[in-house]
């Protein structure tokens, strides 16, 4: 059988609107899933008491708490790191075979599997530097894993600011750094913290890099300094998934539905900041 | 002293440009230090082409065959799924869709990146599992075709936006002289638009392909990891990465045990070093 060119271009269009469905029909039952089980089970008393029975009853509180203290540790480290890395790739950098590896290391960081972050950071932070399984271990090794996220955000938005900036403020006799603090980084903070926020959601939402270093299974009281172990949001959902037998489904979707509803939040935040930054650029 | 402050800071603004490469390299050598000890007592033979992972057994047998073959065959069902549906989706998005629909489906996409693997994986237990299993009538539903599709779904929002920064940044000129010359919007798109992005859309697949061997949590959660050789996709098996998450915490420091997880981490590691230089190198192609 043989097709006018527009009977086929029909066809293939209605195909890939096919496919584009097929993408997208998951994410709406994944939410609506997630929605109509997992919110039944959230009140206060759930996001704000200890675990009892094992898991098997209460609240999920110290999770929580553990994955913002995890969450803020790996701001705390990764953001500086990763913004002066991004100032030197854009502002001092030549374009030369260094500055050609370094950003082939961070497109290698970027795909190095999750589990190997996890083992990386038991061998160095837990074991070589003797952390032992702790918050400060669980958060460093999350901020290597997010920097490549953050410092390619933070790239795009110092060289989305104008190149006239810095020659005014050059001109003015203000020297390099004083532009790049002055000029250059306050019209790119909005761009920088949106990517960060990005790389906090994914960081919160991670489990393999925690299972070593940090993730507690079961300990129903907070941390009492970043040396101690915490349990995490994530690592709380797989203990009660698999490790745990008869968890009421109730109490599974409900950390299911807090875990996405924080990412989520994040991931929110971090597109209300860019859509206001495009509003509001005045060049 | 100006002077001085201005050097003193372009000095440790080096340095942090640097802390990525001293990254990569201490995440080689952690993973090499304890990895290569497992050769003293095991030939690099046995362990990459032994069909036997007991590692609890007495002598240890630590054959990462059944492993990899696991990771390949996960990796090659997610890919043939993922591929076509994000190319699909990636051309619908930058070449047809209306506007509003665009928006919906990018909006859709990202939030597909942003579920947590942890999260696809309860959700895959509890809900694609049993599909599976009732379909092909399977004692479990935990098998390598589970797997591949949740973690076809994972590797769709990266394939997506890749492709499509690949699509849109053919010249609008090329797509104007084809259109001009007669052909219709599908002529133009898999005959000029589609062979211009090649690069990109080359790039997009090994970042994809990348991402579906490195996922630990769902897969290991959907697969069944049974550590034999698998036959067909729909027996259980289990993942390099999957072995590494479910068995390190309960090995004993020092171990060949130990050793031989630190030394599927190295595997995995070098694989997915090799494919994200590939994709690169295909991105890189592309900007000349």
């Amino acid at each position: 059988m043989k097709f006018s060119s527009q009977t086929k271009q029909k066809i293939a269009f209605m195909l890939l609107g096919i496919a584009s469905t097929i993408v997208i029909v998951p994410v709406i039952v994944i939410f609506t899933i997630l929605i109509q089980k997992g919110l039944p089970a959230i009140n206060w008393q759930f996001l704000t008491a200890m675990p009892r029975m094992g898991m098997r009853a209460g609240g999920i509180f110290p999770a929580i708490m553990g994955t913002l203290y995890l969450v803020s540790g790996t701001i705390v480290v990764a953001l500086p790191l990763g913004v002066l890395a991004a100032i030197y790739l854009v502002e001092y950098a030549r374009r030369n075979f260094l500055t050609r590896m370094i950003e082939v290391a961070i497109v290698n960081l970027a795909g190095v599997p999750s589990v190997v972050y996890g083992l990386f950071g038991m061998g160095l932070f837990v074991i070589y530097l003797k952390m032992g399984v702790s918050i400060v271990a669980g958060a460093l090794t999350l901020a290597i894993m997010i920097l490549p996220v953050i410092i390619t955000s933070a790239k795009e938005a110092l060289q989305s600011v104008p190149r006239s900036f810095r020659e005014a403020s050059l001109a003015l006799g203000v020297s390099k750094w004083q532009t790049i603090r002055y000029v250059v980084l306050p019209n790119a903070l909005p761009g920088i913290l949106t990517g960060t926020i990005l790389g906090i959601s994914r960081a919160a939402g991670e489990t393999a890099p925690i299972l070593f270093t940090v993730a507690a299974f079961y300990l129903p009281r907070l941390p009492k300094s970043i040396f101690d172990q915490c349990m995490a949001l994530p690592y709380h959902l797989y203990v009660l998934s698999t490790q745990v037998p008869n968890v009421s489904p109730k109490i599974q979707y409900g950390t299911a539905l807090v875990l996405v509803g924080m990412v989520f939040l994040l991931n929110l935040v971090a597109v209300i900041v860019r859509s206001h930054i495009r509003s509001r650029k005045q060049w | 002293m100006r002077r001085f402050k201005e050097f003193l800071i372009e000095k440790i603004i080096l340095l942090n440009g640097f802390a990525c490469i001293l990254f990569v390299i201490l995440i080689f050598f952690f993973l090499a230090k304890d990895g290569l000890t497992l050769f003293k007592t095991v030939s690099p033979w046995h362990f990459l082409f032994g069909t036997l992972w007991n590692p609890l057994a007495e002598p240890p047998q630590v054959g990462i065959l059944p492993l990899f073959l696991g990771s390949l065959i996960v990796t090659l069902g997610a890919t043939v799924i993922s591929v076509p549906l994000g190319m699909a989706c990636a051309i619908f998005i930058g070449e047809i869709a209306p506007r509003w629909i665009r928006e919906l489906l990018k909006a859709g996409v990202e939030l597909l990146a942003a579920i947590p693997s942890i999260v696809i994986g309860f959700i895959g237990m509890t809900m694609l599992g049993p599909i599976v299993k009732n379909l092909f009538h399977l004692p479990t539903g935990l098998t390598a075709l589970t797997g591949s599709l949740a973690l076809a779904f994972m590797a769709i929002p990266t394939i997506v936006s890749i492709m499509e920064d690949a699509i849109s940044s053919v010249p609008r000129s090329y797509k104007e002289g084809s259109l001009a010359l007669g052909a219709t919007h599908w002529q133009t798109i898999h005959r000029v638009i589609i062979p211009a992005a090649s690069s990109g859309i080359v790039a997009a697949v090994m970042l994809g392909i990348g991402r579906v061997i490195g996922e630990t949590m769902a897969v290991m959660m959907l697969t069944g990891n049974a550590s034999v050789l698998p036959k067909t996709i729909l027996e259980p098996v289990r993942t390099m990465t999957a072995t590494i998450a479910a068995e390190m915490g309960e090995t004993v420091r020092g171990s060949e045990h130990y050793f031989a997880l630190f030394a599927l981490g190295l595997v995995l590691f070098v694989i997915t070093f090799f494919i994200n230089l590939a994709a690169d190198a295909a991105l890189h192609q592309k900007q000349k």
